[in-house]
């Protein structure tokens, strides 16, 4: 009996190491993957390809840690100048623009900071600010909480006080908390859309260009990381910026709602 | 929809199940030897290392997890093995978070056996390997439970497993992480479908072992 | 075997524990045949001495020299405790034990522990577990065990000692058996009528030395010391 289960064991533990010619790893956002769009595309590119991508589903600070190291063969995130300083600094081969989606400001439906009316994103986060009302932020350096910071960099709002709250957490639980706070919240449209608690929230505001949210592929540079699949991430690359994908990504709806943008060029 | 959904389930709940039982193969078999030492053996260290195999037992799993993911990053001391984000690497995090658990526990009884076993044993004169394969096999339901716990700590753990292995879907998912990642959607529903099938699962092999237990008491008595 | 390693002879040994003497210092010359039993007042060191002599006690000063070389001496030799140790195991697993650890097959070993349990009528028990065994059951089961072994020497810590009258001398006839075939029994009973009906020879311990060493018919006839008759007569001795 002893023999058999640590024979097992062994084989389990040998057997579950390799990892197979045609698997490549993908780090990926939170707000892309809670989006559902991974589900729609990854099995036609295992069937166009044969590549299955295996994704790690992290922030942006993360997803980028993690193609410095190496641990993954490419990345698809949106914060363009940390995106730019990863190339920069030689980690990634290059930067491919591939698609766009929005980001949307959530709120209670009462909306007592009234930003439903506002004309700008500044002068709805300062509309949130002077109204005291409870605001949400990721706080996790994931590069919706990046945007965030730059949004507000751009009011008029000097200093944060009780009402705004660092969660530290992903765009799903970010959620789960604005819903339990009834607070406010910065999220991008596809995670909204997906998310299944919205109690009291509302979308509030939307559509001012400066909430667009670029998404961007990073192959991981094998000059570092000689086990990285240079030819897959190359093929994968092909096949993110072909027709095929942008009708995918153009297509994919959410109640009747398109979410994403094929830009790539 | 329903039927996708109950083949994946019942592969992320095989996959759990896999990971957790593997580990705790691992781990039985680095801490039972190392509880019978302990129990057996009179040395310079020995309060020390029980000391802080104790302490080990609070080892937050998440630390554990962010060592082990130091460690096998590509990056890292052992990166040429590939082994982040696989099984594998969840495994070995769950034999570093169980094994004091295990030997604490089975500390415990060994001693409490030895006691009562000492003169007889010395007066027959055993071998250290004789004293500790008797103590082993004379407590062995004392260290069913003690497996058992551990067991149960690794199955249901998710912090350790999420940092080393990524979740990621068909490889690296399991009930734990599968249960985080819905719960991040606000999927609460599922999270909580699948939270019962971890408590199932947890009750389930806890049956079966202390069945098995029983069955083989029974035949003796 | 026993002509081998007896005679056995203690010097000037004594045993002490944190500084504090346990026994000694004992001279004492046991010869290789027949019953010695030990005896004296609780405390004394009845059960130390037999520990000292089995190898079991440390020994901190003087010598306790076998005939022969002391590893042989100990391979030969098997203890039976005042209270029975147990393994949580089947009687006959209990009984297995001893010849498995010599190496005996696993066959032979189950069958000669049917024989041993027929010899203490424990045959009908062999698959029940040990611990739930009543006093007197697991006391048999452990002389049983320690006689497996075929053993030269065997000591005894009074095994009787919290038995009823009928198991006590289902063990004593158990134990003149093994004398008969020629088992060196040393042991040691605060019984004086155990005694008396099995010692051949008798060593009286009193604060941890030798009061007398004597002929058993010698001894409970007419003791030499003042001390040994005040035991004998029942009077508490300090």
């Amino acid at each position: 009996m002893i023999r058999f289960l640590s024979v097992w064991a062994f084989a389990l533990l040998v057997g579950s190491a390799a990892m197979a010619d045609s698997q490549m790893r993908m780090a990926v956002t939170t707000s892309f993957h809670n989006s559902g769009l991974a589900d729609v595309l990854l099995p036609e590119i295992q069937a166009d390809t044969g590549i299955e991508v295996q994704l790690l589903i992290v922030g942006t600070g993360q997803a980028l840690k993690l193609g410095e190291a190496g641990d993954v063969d490419a990345i698809l995130v949106h914060s363009r100048t940390a995106e730019d300083a990863f190339i920069a600094a030689g980690f990634g081969t290059h930067r491919r623009e591939i698609m766009y989606n929005d980001f949307v400001f959530i709120g209670p439906s009462s909306d007592p900071a009234g930003i439903a009316q506002a004309q700008t994103a500044t002068a709805a986060l300062e509309g949130i600010a002077q109204s005291g009302a409870t605001f949400v932020s990721r706080g996790d350096d994931s590069g919706t909480h990046k945007k965030e910071l730059s949004l507000w960099a751009q009011t008029d709002v000097s200093a944060f006080g009780p009402w705004y709250n660092a969660a530290g957490a992903g765009m799903g639980a970010a959620l789960n908390i604005a819903s339990g706070l009834d607070a406010y919240i910065m999220s991008d449209r596809a995670s909204w859309l997906n998310f299944g608690n919205k109690g009291n929230l509302d979308l509030l505001f939307a559509g001012d260009p400066v909430l667009f949210n670029q998404y961007a592929y990073l192959p991981v540079n094998p000059a570092l990381h000689d086990h990285v699949k240079a030819d897959l991430t190359a093929q994968l690359e092909t096949w993110l910026t072909s027709q095929k994908a942008a009708d995918l990504i153009n297509g994919y709806t959410i109640d009747g709602e398109g979410l994403f943008v094929f830009n790539a060029q | 929809m329903v039927v996708t959904l109950d083949a994946e389930l019942l592969d992320i709940a095989l996959r759990s199940l896999r990971v957790t039982l593997t580990a705790l193969v691992i781990a039985c078999a680095i801490a039972l030897p190392l509880a019978a030492m302990l129990a057996v053996r009179r040395y310079r260290w020995r309060r020390a290392t029980i000391a802080v195999l104790n302490a080990l037992m609070g080892l937050p799993p998440v630390v554990v997890g962010l060592i082990v993911y130091i460690l096998l990053s590509r990056s890292g001391p052992l990166g040429a093995l590939g082994l982040l984000f696989t099984p594998t690497a969840m495994i070995i995090a769950q034999v570093i978070i169980i094994v004091p658990l295990i030997a604490s526990i089975a500390h415990q009884s060994l001693r409490d056996l030895w006691a009562e076993y000492h003169d007889l044993l010395i007066s027959m004169n055993v071998t250290q390997s004789q004293k500790v394969r008797t103590l082993l096999w004379d407590a062995r339901r004392a260290l069913l439970t003690a497996a058992l716990a551990g067991f149960g700590r690794g199955i249901g753990e998710v912090g350790a497993i999420m940092i080393v292995g990524g979740n990621i879907d068909n490889v690296t998912r399991v009930l734990t992480t599968a249960i985080a990642l819905e719960t991040g959607k606000g999927q609460f529903a599922l999270a909580l479908a699948l939270g019962f099938i971890l408590i199932a699962l947890a009750i389930s092999v806890n049956l079966i072992i202390h069945w098995m237990g029983q069955t083989e008491q029974e035949s003796r008595w | 075997m026993v002509s081998v390693m007896f005679p056995l002879v203690l010097q000037a040994a004594e045993t002490s524990r944190r500084g504090k003497r346990l026994i000694g210092p004992i001279d004492l010359s046991l010869e290789g045949h027949g019953v010695t039993v030990v005896i004296g007042p609780n405390g004394a060191g009845k059960t130390t001495l037999l520990r000292l002599m089995h190898g079991t006690a440390r020994l901190n000063k003087g010598s306790v020299q076998w005939a022969c070389d002391t590893a042989k001496a100990r391979e030969a030799q098997a203890f039976v405790f005042q209270r029975p140790v147990m393994l949580r195991r089947t009687v006959r697993e209990n009984l297995m034990y001893p010849l498995r650890l010599k190496g005996a097959r696993k066959t032979d070993a189950h069958a000669r522990a049917e024989t041993a349990a027929r010899a203490v009528g424990l045959e009908d028990f062999l698959e029940r577990s040990a611990v739930v065994l009543s006093g007197g059951e697991q006391q048999k089961l452990a002389i049983a065990r320690a006689l497996i072994t075929k053993p030269a020497l065997v000591f005894l810590d009074e095994p009787t000692s919290s038995l009823d009258g009928r198991a006590t001398r289902d063990i004593e006839g158990i134990l003149q058996e093994a004398k008969a075939a020629g088992t060196r029994l040393i042991m040691s009973t605060h019984d004086m009528g155990q005694a008396r009906r099995i010692a051949d020879d008798v060593v009286f311990l009193v604060n941890g030395s030798v009061g007398e060493q004597d002929a058993a018919s010698t001894f409970f006839d007419s003791p030499k010391t003042e001390q040994a008759r005040a035991f004998l007569r029942g009077d508490i001795i300090a």
